[in-house]
């Protein structure tokens, strides 16, 4: 188990790690989530008691890394950035760390064929791809079968099938009953890998819950309307305990692609934009239909209500939103490279904390979680 | 080149539980593997050999050569008045660079290719891995810079046998000998501090090399008896004293004061070194 408290890290000017709280269970692969320069390999050298934090404690089972006696047999890690003399190679890299930790040879080259490099290991890691030097660094970490493994993107440089090669590795160690701490910065990668997710932007904590309810909680699913009645549907949607969401229709000629979209609780709705009487109808006809977005309701249901309220329905789209488009929404305040995209937001809502570690509700959500509201105001802007 | 599903008895079966607590040994064994499994340990430690023992057959042969054609120069009159110093002087001033270049690249090789922060996770506590190099790395300096120092003196000597004659056996020169052997394991320290210190390689190489060969010379000529002990207590110079048989006759340190002079210096930037290790992010 790892157990971050407070950690504060600061590079001169920039903070890098701001009071990050988390707990890495054992027994299921957690994901450490966050675009670049969120903080995920500094937070990892905070732990390992490489880099010193300004303020805050890491401990591994209790301990401080630097307290371990024999500290490969306790934690293993790959590092991100490359730790090994181009010019030894990858047997006597592993054979020093081996002697530090008492581990006889044997161990070496049974790590290094568990990681297919049995046949190269006397060569030179220099002439190395950065698919083998990266299979080089979980050798390192599996070295002294720790009960912890901590991997700062594994899979970087990996070819489809290292990659599968790892996923399988990683979910057979926590199936083993150990503490897996793996970082990425892809979604995707980790939807497929992780138990559990810690996703951090800007050195914050922005969520702390399992996989599949950030995945459950992130895509938000909503349906799609468009009808020539949308300001009545929505207020017959709100009526039913559901969401409208009233899209204005872009004018013709100016920047179409940009239409903003704003809430529209039923009774603020504004009439007069809507076309409602027959009259209108005909003109409104040739433009498309205003587009509404439900949340709260099925598709079906929908579809009753409008053909109960006979309100004519141009569309009817169940949507899901992307697992990597909701995670962008949510670190996109955060991001420390933005394209400046969502840069005039103030404070961002998605730096509020998830469910507190352990004491999470999974399930419905409340309007209020962060990452709807952190989608809500995207939308608005 | 590997299974997509990983071996599961792989990383489960032989690590034997740890019988006793890791102990220094295996820590100077670790830095002992991590020493000897680079070439630029081989390739310079042979090019310390192969100059010093060089230049000291080919310098002391030229001398004696030029003596004996009676062209008796500064260096011709130190050779006689003092055999021991001018064999250990001659090769060694410009092999005793290869030491320095050794001493560094055996720590700062570790920053610049990120080793460190493998060899930190096995050694959290940072200062026995420091210690365990320093150890590891004296004794291989002491073995070959022995080895080397006699080597030099017995072709030094039987080179100037038709002009002087110079043994073990006479006063103080076996001591002048192992002095130089002393001498380049402290100087190999010293780089290594330099090195840990400034954390890059060329950085660190050039501030020794600069050092050893132009700061201290160039004390030399600072005036009256502060510039004197400015100069004689400077860490290479005071160190060498103990390479020679005599001592000049305005010299202010013993060959041992000096000697012990040079150890401090080296100790002073180890535990600085040793302190800044404990505190850096690295």
């Amino acid at each position: 188990m790892i157990e971050a408290r407070d950690l504060t890290k600061r590079y001169g000017e920039k903070l890098a790690v701001d009071h990050l709280s988390f707990t890495v269970e054992a027994g299921r692969v957690t994901g450490f989530l966050g675009p670049n320069g969120a903080g995920k390999s500094t937070t990892m050298r905070l732990i390992l008691g490489l880099d010193h934090p300004q303020s805050g404690t890491a401990t591994i089972d209790g301990r401080r890394y630097a307290d371990l006696a024999q500290p490969l047999r306790t934690v293993g890690a790959l590092l991100e950035a490359r730790s090994m003399h181009p010019g030894r190679s990858a047997y006597n890299h592993l054979l020093f760390l081996a002697q530090t930790q008492g581990l006889p040879r044997s161990r070496v080259d049974q790590v290094l064929d568990l990681v297919g490099l049995g046949e190269v290991a006397r060569k030179r890691t220099g002439g190395y791809s950065l698919g083998m030097g990266q299979r080089v660094g979980i050798a390192v970490a599996l070295l002294g079968d720790p009960q912890v493994l901590m991997l700062d993107e594994p899979v970087n440089g990996l070819d489809p099938e290292g990659i599968l090669w790892i996923r399988n590795l990683m979910k057979q160690l926590a199936a083993e009953g150990r503490t897996v701490f793996v970082s990425s910065h892809l979604m995707n990668e980790m939807a497929v890998t992780a138990d559990h997710l810690i996703v951090i932007g800007r050195g914050k904590l922005i969520a702390d819950c399992s996989t599949q309810e950030f995945i459950e909680r992130s895509s938000e699913k909503y349906v799609l309307v468009r009808s020539p009645d949308a300001a009545r549907l929505a207020d017959l949607v709100a009526a039913e305990g559901g969401k409208a969401t009233i899209r204005e229709q872009p004018a013709r000629d100016d920047h179409a692609r940009e239409a903003p979209a704003r809430e529209a609780p039923a009774q603020d709705a504004p009439a007069g934009d809507e076309p409602a009487g027959d009259a209108d109808g005909a003109r409104a006809a040739r433009r498309p239909a205003p587009e509404v977005d439900i949340t709260g309701l099925d598709a079906p249901r929908i579809g009753e209500i409008a053909a109960a309220n006979r309100i004519v329905l141009h569309e009817l789209t169940p949507q899901l939103a992307s697992l990597e488009e909701a995670y962008m929404e949510l670190t996109a305040d955060s991001s420390e490279f933005g394209t400046g995209r969502a840069s005039a937001s103030p404070q961002p809502a998605a730096a509020s904390p998830g469910t507190p570690p352990g004491g999470g509700s999974p399930g419905g959500h409340s309007p209020g979680d962060p990452a709807r509201v952190a989608a809500a105001q995207e939308r608005t802007e | 080149m590997t299974s997509t599903s990983p071996p599961v008895r792989a990383t489960r079966p032989a690590v034997p539980p740890p019988a006793h607590r890791v102990g220094f040994g295996h820590l100077m064994l670790a830095e002992w593997t991590k020493i000897r499994s680079v070439r630029s340990t081989l390739w310079t430690l042979l090019l310390f050999v192969v100059v010093t023992l060089g230049l000291t057959a080919l310098l002391t042969w030229l001398t004696v050569h030029a003596l004996n054609q009676g062209k008796a120069t500064g260096r011709g009159a130190s050779i006689v008045a003092d055999p021991t110093s001018f064999i250990l002087g001659t090769g060694l001033g410009l092999g005793q660079l290869a030491i320095c270049v050794l001493g560094v690249l055996v720590i700062t090789s570790e920053y610049s290719t990120g080793t460190i922060r493998a060899s930190l996770l096995a050694v959290p506590k940072r200062l026995p891995m420091l210690a365990a190099k320093s150890a590891v790395f004296s004794v291989l300096v002491l073995v070959i810079g022995e080895i080397v120092a006699f080597g030099s003196f017995l072709i030094g000597s039987a080179l100037t046998r038709s002009l002087v004659k110079v043994s073990l056996s006479d006063p103080n020169v076996t001591r002048a000998v192992l002095g130089a052997g002393l001498y380049l394991t402290v100087l190999g320290l010293f780089a290594l501090a330099i090195g840990n210190l400034i954390r890059h390689t060329a950085g660190a190489i050039t501030t020794v090399i600069g050092l050893v060969l132009v700061i201290g010379p160039l004390l030399a000529l600072l005036p009256y008896s502060w510039g004197a002990h400015i100069h004689e207590y400077f860490p290479t110079v005071a160190g060498v004293l103990i390479t020679a048989d005599h001592q000049q006759a305005d010299q202010l340190l013993s060959p041992w004061q000096g000697f012990g002079i040079f150890c401090l210096w080296t100790a002073l930037l180890l535990a600085i070194g040793a302190f800044l290790l404990q505190r850096r992010d690295t």
